[in-house]
């Protein structure tokens, strides 16, 4: 038994493809749970699809996928900006559009003939295929969205608590949605090397809905949030080696189970 | 002795339309004053123009020093992760850089501000977990974290219960004799009797001016409209008193 738990530890690349989650799942709990009660989270899933093609064109041209990342949601929000003042079209139905339009685009990229193999990773990730030099650009940009948040923690509090009288407070809305756009695009780069384009979001939302479940103070809801995704990532990283399922998929897998436990959990009681 | 806000043809609306014009009244030290008027006569409206989120249509607000907010309380989200101090401490934020975490000093004013709506021994529990009317007092001690000369309380009283309401009642004679001025939004006829002034809205500015004065049957329906059931007339005065379900 302490042998089959140890075993996949001493293989670098399960040590690389935990750190990585470890990383995400520090960065994302700390930002999930401000994506949870600013009831971000189908705005974040649509950022994620949004700024696909932004990924692909980066890794086409071999530049660093954060850039890629930064264009693709500014060409996201560009459209959804345009095609919303469309009378006829409206909000709702313009974000549809430009976000499944954009994603297809960056799938049409990805998975064309002429574009170089491995592409496809970005959709799905390779966590195991995580190199040290992903580690280091995903630990500078954990970096700097935990820095952001603490910066930014009295703004999103005020702001989330009552976004229509917060500037009567020397709060600023503009820059706080700003922000929450820009750290949440950051993390998605963290994440989508290891996770995926598609499953980046389980990792960034799950751990905090079900610490949400557990407790309502905010501290220590991201403390138990991290807490969780590290642990959901150490067993989908189990589950991968030994069930040899997809690495991402698993970890998005346990993460989803360990919600709806602790969920039924509650409601039981 | 100058007042601390002198309004002149105030006009303020949502878009370029106005939804509240022709307001022109002043605000002395220690002086509070009962803003009347239906639902939607322009109350709220009001004191974001005064407090500057909403744009000012026409007209002048000249104001000696900082403005102390208290909105109405239905507005807060009663499922957000902040205990009763980190609500007070919103009222320090626009004296910091915003992204100066707040210190020592703005946590014992918020302390200090608790303790004068009589929670200072709830500072740490979660906010939504308050009663209603302790809720409404943490918004106040969050306007005396503003520490301004005038404070703007939109319904302060709406649902609170009588130990917060007579607490919130001694708090205003308390802000008015360290001569603030206070503009107090209600639909308590009763409550505005007591206070120094009253302004009557409806759309615009119906009357200003002592309550004796201004509290008359025909101001009254003017700026209710139909809303107003009138009573026998207590001690000489004309008594109204607005529907049950006003609300």
């Amino acid at each position: 038994m302490a042998h089959a738990l140890a075993d996949p530890w001493s293989q670098g690349f399960v040590q690389r493809a935990f750190l990585e989650l470890a990383l995400l799942g520090i960065v994302g709990s700390a930002l999930g749970c401000w994506v949870l009660f600013y009831e971000l989270s189908y705005g974040a899933e649509s950022l994620a699809h949004a700024l696909f093609p932004g990924l692909v064109l980066a890794a086409l041209a071999g530049a660093p996928l954060v850039l890629g990342a930064v264009g693709g949601v500014l060409v996201a929000a560009a459209a959804v900006a345009a095609f919303g003042r469309t009378p006829e079209i409206g909000r709702d139905t313009a974000i549809a559009v430009v976000i499944t339009t954009l994603f297809g685009l960056g799938v049409l990229l990805a998975l064309a003939s002429a574009s170089p193999p491995g592409l496809n990773e970005l959709l799905f990730g390779d966590l195991l295929g995580v190199s040290g030099t992903d580690l280091a650009i995903a630990a500078a940009l954990g970096a700097i969205v935990l820095t952001s948040l603490v910066l930014l923690h009295r703004q999103l509090l005020a702001v989330g608590f009552d976004r229509v009288n917060a500037a009567a407070f020397g709060a600023r809305p503009v820059l706080v949605d700003l922000s929450l756009l820009g750290l949440l695009a950051a993390a998605i780069v963290i994440g989508v090397q290891g996770l995926g384009n598609l499953l980046v979001l389980a990792v960034l939302i799950g751990p905090a809905a079900t610490a949400r479940v557990l407790t309502r103070r905010l501290l220590p809801m991201m403390s138990l949030a991290a807490v969780i995704a590290i642990a959901c990532g150490a067993g989908g990283l189990y589950l991968s080696y030994y069930a040899e399922t997809a690495g991402g998929a698993s970890v998005a897998g346990i993460t989803l189970a360990a919600y709806l436990g602790v969920r039924l959990t509650a409601v039981a009681r | 002795m100058s007042a601390l806000l002198s309004v002149r043809g105030l006009a303020a609306g949502y878009g370029s339309e106005p939804v509240l014009e022709g307001l022109s009244f002043d605000l002395e030290p220690g002086e509070r004053i009962g803003v009347l008027g239906p639902n939607g006569g322009g109350k709220t409206t009001l004191f974001k123009a005064l407090l500057g989120i909403l744009p000012r249509l026409a007209g002048e607000v000249d104001s000696a020093g900082r403005f102390g907010y208290v909105p109405q309380t239905e507005r807060s989200r009663l499922d957000y992760p902040v205990s009763a101090l980190d609500v007070a401490l919103m009222g320090a934020l626009s004296r910091v850089t915003w992204w100066r975490p707040l210190g020592r000093a703005e946590r014992r004013i918020a302390q200090t501000a608790l303790v004068r709506v009589g929670l200072g021994d709830r500072s740490e529990e979660q906010f939504g977990e308050l009663s209603g009317g302790q809720r409404q007092r943490v918004l106040v001690a969050r306007a005396l974290v503003q520490d301004g000369s005038v404070l703007l309380l939109d319904e302060p009283f709406t649902g609170v219960d009588q130990p917060s309401a007579e607490l919130l009642d001694r708090l205003l004679d308390g802000l008015a004799a360290e001569s603030r001025g206070v503009l107090i939004a209600t639909h308590d006829l009763e409550q505005a009797r007591r206070w120094d002034r009253v302004l009557c809205l409806n759309r615009r500015q119906i009357a200003f001016g002592p309550p004796e004065q201004v509290l008359t049957r025909a101001v009254l329906e003017e700026t209710y409209g139909g809303e107003i059931v009138a009573l026998p007339p207590a001690n000489g005065e004309p008594v109204g008193i607005l529907p049950p379900h006003h609300h």
